[in-house]
């Protein structure tokens, strides 16, 4: 066996440590970590998701967000997120579809009606009806047809009875375990 | 026995053999492989990738894990999950331990041509049930005759007395081998002669189950990647800006505003290839910004300062081509095409007073994708590699070819799933400006059209207007149908001969052909450059809206139930000779109609306070009918009740079936409610997607009723738009009992507030 060579590390005298300066740029979590966003405050979050953070789970779905792809939520609230530009988020907290299951990897109650329901078409605008769908039942456990018809989000695949199945379980568990 | 040096295979036919490979030890796999007859058997080192190579193929380790390769692109029609499943269930495999790999495109060199390993890879169009059907159980089968041989000299019991049961062999003695402790032995059993029979249906145990999406872990947490979601850390991102005109030409460019964004890169120039069919090269001239992400392109792109010059197109407007339509179906012009003629349309009936006579219009239509348009590609001096949401994954890599002149085996395209395809992602114009970036700045280059852009550059369903006429005789028989069609077919500009491109536009077999003695179908070709393409549920949508619509209009001339109109005209059930080869089955479109009617409660339809509509349709041997129910209060319309049959033959997954009814189901309401593409002076007045409103959750129904007919006498048919034909006429029928508008202009809720 070759001999472990073992190297001295050269102490640094604690006189020469300098504190180090305030860090600058946009400070926010998301999905339970924190994330500093140096780039243009500017930036819409859906880039900083998609681009910088290669979080794509969040679907780009048209430049004001029309099918809802490209939902989020900040503070528990129901936002598109490429309406919303970097520098309005700083100390916010952000949940994407990736940040809804558990740390175990347990789905959310809602992604498990999905998958239940086949509320499912292409799946690309699924992560959006998901987001509003976990919002609205945040706001109103308990929602009506009139509620489900309030969502935002446009799928072309026909995902929306399917949908509406799913949140009505979600609902209904709740109640059956009150 | 010994490890076999070589793929072996057996001929199922011409060009297409099962061929088994031991990629090493504790490994079994068995594909569908195309080939010439001269390569196969292939000697295993010729075999580049051996994974991949196989064709479309089934692998089971010694684990007991099983890999099933899905060689049609899933945008949203299930096939990732239907496909595999017929594999499995030919295996007697464990579904749970079934994991399914999306297999991109397989494409061979042989000498210089390409040659498609997996045969046909297209997504969307119907066809991926029927030609699995055909082969990919093949696959399955002969995996689980080598088990049960393996399982057979191991247990010494003779293979016809053993069973075999997700994922395992059992013996009469109730021995049971698990297929993971067989596939090294089984890996070595020499092949049989010819492929081993198939189940008999009574044995199926995945076939005709609901099954989930195979995909819907990955979707639900946001894991499953898209095209779009794809990357090279050294890629450019690509945002451009089209030409308001197809035809049209750049005439000024600034590009100091947009070159001094952070971030941009370069801007280029692209141009449509003269000569190269449509969907083949560039849509319309068009300015790209390149930048280092998203964020900055976008800004570059906004900061461009561009004008333009309209080419012929320019003078074009939707109106106009109607009006042109219009005086084609009415005027003594002989068609372009007589697409049929049955009996003497001209003479028969000639001495009948009875005669109704009716003129349809519906609009130009977008695909409005959930996925907008994007590719990935990477060019190196050898090879292109290219990730892209496309329904042909084959006609992708001509393209790519073309511009790169790389070698068949040197282009590799894969797809991941595609969020959502209509039948837009049959062209390829957008891979075209992807390679053509790359190569302009020999970086890869990631492709990223707006919302935007995909909505005013779009290869369009073409608008269409219909005439039709009708005899009626005194016993209420219809004597002849004269049907005259004008639209501008998606087949020109591609090298379509002039006498097929009615194709597009009008089906042959369509109803009522072949259930009355006088038949005649007319097409009159249009003249446009606005561009058109495959868009989904064509040539059915347009022409089940017109042909379901008249035959109320029919019933009500004639103060009838309209299903009772339906019903004689479809007769007794009996098998009718289509020109296809095929045959209708009126006794399976009979059944589809009284299962909605039943469900509906049509017996009211003359008291309900509501109204109710109906209509059925048949679609390459698959059969389906609507009956809807809307009530009106002032001018708001409700959607209250929508039932839907279908009759597809074998069912795979009842789930995925009842998914793709209601889904087609709701997209045809969303299309036929509201959406409508116009242009004038050449430009598409849709800019934004608010312009072209998919309809909200509120304004469709809450639910779709789907009645699924078991018909396992049939073989499997598509399913991804058999539903979207009749949903329209259904809703209009129920339009007009409720308000007494016959809605003959489309979209429905413009013209029923017109006509209010």
């Amino acid at each position: 066996m070759a001999p472990v060579q073992v190297q001295a590390v050269p102490v640094t005298p604690a006189s020469t440590i300098v504190p180090e300066k305030m860090r600058d740029g946009i400070v926010l979590e998301i999905n339970g970590e924190q994330y500093r966003h140096t780039g243009d405050p500017q930036m819409p979050l859906l880039w900083y998701l998609r681009d910088v953070l290669r979080l794509t789970g969040t679907k780009y779905g048209g430049a004001h967000g029309e099918n809802g792809a490209d939902l989020v939520l900040v503070n528990d609230r129901m936002v598109s997120a490429i309406t919303v530009s970097m520098v309005k988020l700083s100390d916010q907290r952000v949940v994407t579809v990736e940040g809804l299951a558990a740390n175990d990897g347990t789905l959310h109650p809602v992604q498990q009606a999905f998958i239940d329901e086949d509320a499912i078409g292409c799946g690309y605008c699924t992560p959006g009806w998901l987001i509003a769908a976990v919002d609205l039942l945040k706001r109103k456990p308990q929602p009506g047809d009139n509620d489900i018809d309030q969502l935002p989000n446009l799928c072309r695949c026909g995902c929306q009875t399917r949908v509406r199945r799913a949140i009505k379980r979600v609902a209904a568990a709740k109640v059956a375990h009150a | 026995m010994s490890d076999r040096g070589t793929t072996d295979g057996i001929r199922l036919s011409r060009r297409r053999f099962l061929q088994v490979l031991a990629a090493g030890a504790g490994v079994l796999m068995v594909g569908v492989r195309v080939a010439d007859a001269a390569d196969a058997p292939l000697p295993l080192g010729l075999l580049g990738n051996t994974f991949y190579d196989l064709g479309a193929y089934v692998r089971i380790d010694s684990e007991g894990n099983v890999l099933i390769g899905a060689r049609d692109p899933d945008t949203g029609t299930g096939v990732a999950t239907s496909l595999p499943r017929i594999i499995a269930d030919e295996l007697d495999a464990d579904w749970k331990r079934v994991r399914v790999v999306p297999l991109g495109l397989g494409v061979a060199d042989n000498n210089g041509q390409p040659r498609w390993i997996y045969g046909r890879q297209i997504g969307g169009e119907g066809g991926s049930i029927p030609a699995a059907w055909a082969d990919l159980r093949q696959a399955g089968a002969l995996a689980r005759w080598l088990l049960l041989q393996a399982a057979a000299q191991r247990l010494g019991v003779p293979a016809e007395r053993l069973r075999c049961d997700a994922g395992t062999v059992i013996a009469p003695d109730g021995r049971r081998l698990s297929y993971a402790s067989l596939v090294e032995d089984a890996s070595k059993i020499a092949l049989p002669n010819n492929a081993p029979p198939l189940k008999s249906a009574d044995r199926y145990q995945l076939i005709g189950k609901p099954a989930g999406d195979v995909d819907a872990r990955g979707i639900v947490t946001g894991q499953t990647q898209y095209a779009i979601d794809q990357h090279y850390a050294e890629a450019l991102v690509a945002v451009l800006v089209h030409c308001p005109w197809p035809d049209g030409m750049l005439t000024g460019i600034d590009t100091t505003a947009a070159l001094a964004v952070k971030g941009v890169v370069k801007v280029v120039q692209l141009k449509p290839e003269p000569g190269q069919p449509w969907g083949h090269t560039v849509i319309a001239p068009a300015v790209a910004v390149l930048a280092e992400d998203t964020w900055s392109a976008l800004q570059g792109r906004d900061k461009l300062k561009l004008t333009w010059k309209p080419g012929a197109s320019g003078s074009e407007s939707s109106s106009a081509l109607e009006q042109q339509a219009n005086a084609l179906v009415s005027g003594a012009t002989a068609p372009t095409t007589r697409v049929r003629d049955d009996g003497d349309v001209d003479t028969a009936g000639r001495k009948i007073t009875r005669r109704l006579q009716a003129t349809y219009f519906q609009p130009w239509l977008a695909h409005a994708t959930a996925e907008p348009m994007n590719c990935l590609v990477r060019l190196d001096k050898d090879r292109a590699t290219v990730v892209v949401p496309t329904q042909a994954p084959q006609k992708a890599w001509a393209v790519v070819q073309r511009l790169t002149g790389l070698g068949p085996a040197q282009i590799e395209i894969s797809v991941p799933r595609v969020g959502g395809g209509y039948g837009r992602r049959l062209d390829h114009d957008y891979v075209a400006e992807a390679v053509m970036l790359a190569q302009a700045v020999d970086k890869p280059v990631r492709l990223l059209w707006s919302q935007e852009e995909d909505l005013d550059h779009d290869y369009y369903r073409s608008g269409c207007v219909h005439q039709l006429n009708v005899v009626i005789d005194h016993k209420r028989q219809l004597v002849v149908w004269n049907q005259r069609m004008a639209s501008a077919s998606a087949l020109a500009h591609r090298g379509v001969p002039d006498n097929r491109l009615w194709t597009s536009e009008v089906d042959a077999d369509q109803l009522p052909a072949a259930l009355l003695p006088n038949y005649r179908s007319d097409w009159y070709g249009l003249n446009s450059a606005i561009p058109r393409g495959p868009a989904r549920g064509m040539p059915h949508l347009s022409n089940a809206f017109v042909v379901e619509s008249f035959i109320d209009e029919i019933a009500h001339y004639q103060k009838e139930d309209p299903l009772d109109t339906h019903l004689r005209l479809l007769g007794d059930p009996r098998l009718l000779p289509l020109s296809a080869g095929s045959m209708l089955d009126t006794g399976r479109l009979i059944n589809v109609l009284k299962l909605v009617a039943d469900r509906i409660q049509w017996k009211n339809w003359l008291h309900s306070v509501n109204g109710l509509g109906i209509a059925c349709w048949h679609v390459n041997g698959a059969y389906v009918a609507h009956a809807i129910e809307v009530a009106m209060q002032g001018q708001k319309l409700t959607i209250q009740r929508v039932v839907c049959a279908v009759d597809v033959g074998r069912v795979i997954n009842p789930m995925g079936l009842e998914g793709q009814v209601a889904g087609a189901t709701l997209d045809a309401l969303s299309t036929a409610l509201n959406l409508a593409i116009t242009f004038n002076a050449g430009q598409i007045q849709q800019r934004q997607s608010k312009d072209y409103p998919l309809a909200s959750m509120a304004q469709l129904p809450d639910a779709v009723e789907v009645i699924t007919v078991s018909n396992d006498d049939a073989p499997p048919t598509g399913a991804s738009f058999l539903a979207m034909p009749t949903a329209a006429p259904a809703l209009a029928n129920a339009v007009f009992r409720v308000s007494a508008v016959r809605v003959r202009r489309l979209p429905l809720m413009k013209e029923l507030l017109r006509l209010l």
